[in-house]
């Protein structure tokens, strides 16, 4: 096999470096490799591929998917992704750095994680946030985990059965290892009354997984009382017009950044936020960004806060997060700076619109019952009174991917400001047609 | 690069947009307002144009150092070339479009992109099958435990409740087992770098889970007695975790699953080229044995389908490598580890001589003129370099751990070597002026102690 690409040594070269080892082939370099550990036999993979055989190969996998358009959200949310922010975010000084453990050279990356921090805690009302997480459930899940460390010997948390399944799914995997009782329940307010013993913290949805905005008025306070902490789970680009987790009174945030322009991309990569109140900034996990000075008294931004992290407290850490989801924060800061407090809000209203517009066309066929009170913003779930089945079918033939049935038997819709009226015409047409 | 003074927020003027959107058809509906769900605080963002943003990220993006850039000699990080063909399959959007929770029979191209990971990665490593979830390395190392544990369950084997993990470990090793509610055991290492048998054997027994082992270790070290060690750990109960933090030097070369691990995780943004973002996202699928291998898709660690875009990059690189360049890949990374070895061992501590594996560890410089390893690095950084990882491993109090990666050119390394010796001589005639370095940079060194005594975390 001859040379390659991302392979710069001649011939040549590799006879220069290995005198200067003072070995006498490449080989030699694993003398101290036990032999039969050596593997001699043929890797198990297709040839090396051109560049355009590689091309030509992800086409044909490409033209395998269907392209269909999305009106389905839970948790995964089809907003327009303006041309700014991939241009940006493909720039190579960005998207080839590293952790920006050298400040001098990386005050790109640093002065943006630190607009993300601030984008992120006016968000949600909250005083400081970290430099993202891997998603929102794992943000949930990690938040559930500082509840137990922010609170003396309670190790138990109670979780909304309203929140998004996997988010629920994640909490439960991390809490089962770490040995933390989740308690799932659809009641929150009277179960945290009740009274559930040690309890760490409770985490609720802003919106739920029906699209509803919840209330949690009060809720804060009966929490409190019982010496828990309060998390919220949120869309943050719903956040624009819903009320704050600070504003409900809740301690910590988290949620999902991928509603702020990042695409679907089949589930990731998105970034998980998390914002908390100042006393518990200590007990944040992963990075965080500081401003300071340096000698000449320029400001400047740096890693800080570091001696709660794992490469500092190894076993002792609370959280094992090293790299998280940097460029996808990039991605959003770009995509708030944009959008701005008026793009926001105009966003916002025409989801609303849209949704709106949607579920009472859907409400006039007849062909639904509405299942719940309360306002929602841009994803609803309706009753279905026909047969789910046939509906998700006759609505994919026409290339719509809409009313996903939820484990309660009911059908969701999201409607973002990518989707024209005429679409949801058609939705409402065929929905007619289906017997 | 030069110095670049401005946070978004500073641009802001009110009345300026940077969004463009429909008209709301007719008369809106709702103005948020007169409900207590809707938000009563006014939303602060920036107000600019989209000229402003464009300039403004580019200028941040000019004081930002990257692969593309330059050398990354940074230890444990394997910062090779990351290819633009990745970038171009990854953008794609067929595969940008799809929503996770599609039908399958509409996703089925994204589908056998998973399979064909998996069945690329098992043929690498020589494990069975490999999940996806996890979005990073540490991310992985959780899972794998998170397995480690589900094993032992399923066989009623509660007491096992301890992991050993050699005093050289990543230390994302010991916060994993911990965030997975196992207990830590650390074994340590002899005079040569290597896990000292002798000091592992009493510490098996049954209560031990298993062990995390990074081959080769971070001192870039080979373990050799790694078949001795899988026999002693697989005999007392436990299993063995591979840290594929280190796998790059053993592509197309050794398998993990050969030899005797139970459990890995790779990073692709290591091993599979794709880039490492200024920290993520990562993907750190994580592969079983047969062992392990009923358990593999029990803990639910992300939210969908795992990085599906890092994952679409990494799959386009290990078919441009193919089974013939896979074979070449990790020797002529260790090749150009020994190379600068051998080339500075004469101006830089160099405390285990033997040959390496992809990267290895000085101990500061041969001469001690009041020079810290710290002042190397910054230094490192007026030259066009970027730092090696310094101050890891703990086992050197001066560490300075050099990763080069295959996708590095003599003539780079020789620049490299240069400036490294250029460094020991600027040690002996003007320590000063290193302590001060570094000095062509936008900003000089922070005051980090500051920064955390009094955090600002966000712009007022």
């Amino acid at each position: 096999m001859g040379a390659f690409s991302y392979f710069p040594q001649t011939e040549e070269d590799i006879r220069i470096m290995l005198e200067r080892i003072g070995v006498s082939s490449l080989d030699d370099l694993y003398a101290d490799v036990p032999a039969d550990f050596i593997y001699k036999g043929e890797y198990d993979l297709p040839s090396a591929m051109s560049e355009q055989q590689v091309r030509d190969f992800f086409e044909g996998l490409a033209a395998k998917n269907t392209r269909l358009k999305v009106f389905v959200g839970q948790g995964a949310y089809d907003h327009y992704v303006p041309s700014v922010i991939p241009y940006i975010t493909s720039r190579s000084e960005f998207l080839t750095a590293y952790t920006p453990y050298q400040c001098e050279i990386s005050q790109g990356t640093l002065r943006y994680i630190f607009e993300w921090q601030t984008m992120i805690c006016r968000l949600t009302g909250l005083d400081c946030a970290n430099a993202s997480m891997y998603d929102g459930p794992t943000a949930a899940a990690e938040a559930v985990r500082m509840c137990v460390a922010s609170t003396k010997k309670r190790n138990s948390v109670i979780v909304s059965a309203r929140l998004l399944p996997h988010v629920i799914e994640t909490i439960r995997t991390y809490a089962k290892y770490a040995g933390i009782n989740v308690v799932v329940t659809d009641k929150v307010a009277e179960e945290v009354a009740e009274g559930v013993l040690d309890l760490a913290g409770v985490i609720v949805p802003s919106i739920n997984r029906f699209g509803i905005i919840e209330s949690h008025l009060g809720l804060a306070d009966l929490v409190h009382e019982k010496g828990a902490l309060l998390v919220e789970y949120c869309d943050p680009s719903a956040l624009a017009v819903v009320k704050t987790p600070a504003e409900w009174g809740a301690d910590i945030a988290v949620g999902d950044g991928q509603s702020l322009g990042i695409p679907l991309c089949f589930g990731g990569p998105y970034v998980g936020f998390m914002a908390c109140k100042e006393a518990l900034m200590r007990k944040l996990p992963g990075r965080i960004v500081g401003q300071t000075t340096d000698a000449s008294g320029k400001r400047c931004y740096v890693l800080t806060l570091q001696a709660r992290e794992q490469h500092i407290r190894r076993e002792k850490a609370t959280s094992n997060i090293c790299s998280n989801e940097s460029l996808m924060a990039l991605w959003c800061t770009v995509y708030l700076s944009l959008m701005g407090p008026e793009g926001m809000r105009k966003l916002n209203a025409l989801c609303y619109e849209g949704a709106h517009y949607l579920h009472d066309a859907l409400l006039a066929t007849g062909k639904f019952e509405s299942v719940f009170e309360g306002e929602f913003l841009k994803e609803f779930c309706l009753k279905p009174k026909c047969d789910v089945w046939k509906l998700q079918q006759a609505l994919l033939d026409a290339g719509f991917f809409a009313g996903l049935q939820t484990e309660d038997g009911y059908v969701t819709f999201c409607v973002t400001e990518k989707h024209s009226r005429e679409e949801l015409d058609q939705i409402v047409e065929i929905v007619k047609s289906v017997k | 690069m030069k110095y670049y003074d401005k946070l978004i927020f500073e641009l802001s003027q009110p009345g300026r947009i940077g969004f463009s959107l429909p008209e709301i058809p007719g008369q809106a509906r709702n103005d948020f307002k007169g409900s207590t769900v809707w938000r009563e605080s006014k939303l602060d963002l920036p107000e600019v144009s989209e000229v402003d943003v464009v300039r403004h990220y580019t200028n941040l993006s000019q004081m930002n150092f990257g692969v593309d850039t330059g050398f990354y000699p940074l230890g444990s990080c394997t910062m090779k070339y990351n290819p633009k063909i990745n970038e171009e399959i990854a953008n794609m959007p067929a595969f940008l479009g799809l929503h996770p929770l599609q039908p399958e029979s509409t996703t089925k191209g994204a589908l056998e992109i998973y399979v064909g990971m998996d069945k690329a990665l098992a043929a690498i490593t020589g494990m069975k099958h490999f999940t996806f979830l996890p979005c990073a390395g540490a991310h992985g190392e959780l899972t794998g435990l998170m397995l480690m544990r589900e094993y032992h369950m399923s066989r009623g084997d509660s007491a096992r409740t301890k992991v050993i993990v050699p005093d050289s470990a990543h230390g994302t090793n010991p916060a994993s087992a911990a965030v997975c509610g196992l207990d830590i055991v650390v074994v340590k290492s002899k005079e040569n770098g290597l896990v000292d048998v002798e000091a592992l054997k009493p510490l098996l027994g049954p209560d031990i889970a298993g062990i995390m082992m990074t081959n080769p270790n971070t001192l870039g070290l080979f373990e050799r007695d790694i078949k001795e060690i899988a026999k002693l750990v697989h005999d007392c109960g436990g299993l063995l975790y591979y840290d594929g933090a280190n796998m790059n030097p053993l592509l197309g070369m050794v398998r993990p699953g050969d030899m005797g691990f139970d459990i890995m995780h790779l990073n692709l943004h290591k091993t599979f080229s794709t880039p490492h973002g200024g920290g993520g996202p990562g993907a750190g699928p994580v592969g079983v044995s047969d062992k392990v291998l009923p358990f593999l898709h029990i803990p639910r660690v992300s939210g969908f389908h795992g990085n599906f875009g890092i994952i679409l990059r990494a799959y386009a690189y290990i078919l441009m490598l193919g089974r013939e360049h896979v074979k070449m890949a990790g020797k002529l990374a260790t090749l150009g580890a020994n190379y600068i070895k051998e080339s500075l061992k004469d101006c830089y501590k160099l405390p285990i001589p033997t040959v390496c594996k992809h990267e290895f560890v000085f101990d500061g410089l041969l001469e001690d003129n009041g020079v810290s390893t710290l002042d190397v690095a910054k230094r490192l950084l007026d030259y066009g370099f970027h730092a090696p990882t310094i101050y890891f491993p703990l086992l050197f109090h001066q560490a300075i751990m050099i990763e080069p990666t295959e996708t590095e050119s003599l003539e780079t390394l020789d620049a490299f070597i240069a400036v490294m010796r250029k460094i020991a001589e600027e040690a002996k005639a003007d320590p000063e002026m290193l302590h001060g370095a570094p000095h062509c940079t936008p900003i000089g060194r922070p005051d980090e102690t500051t920064a955390a005594r009094q955090p600002v975390l966000k712009y007022d």
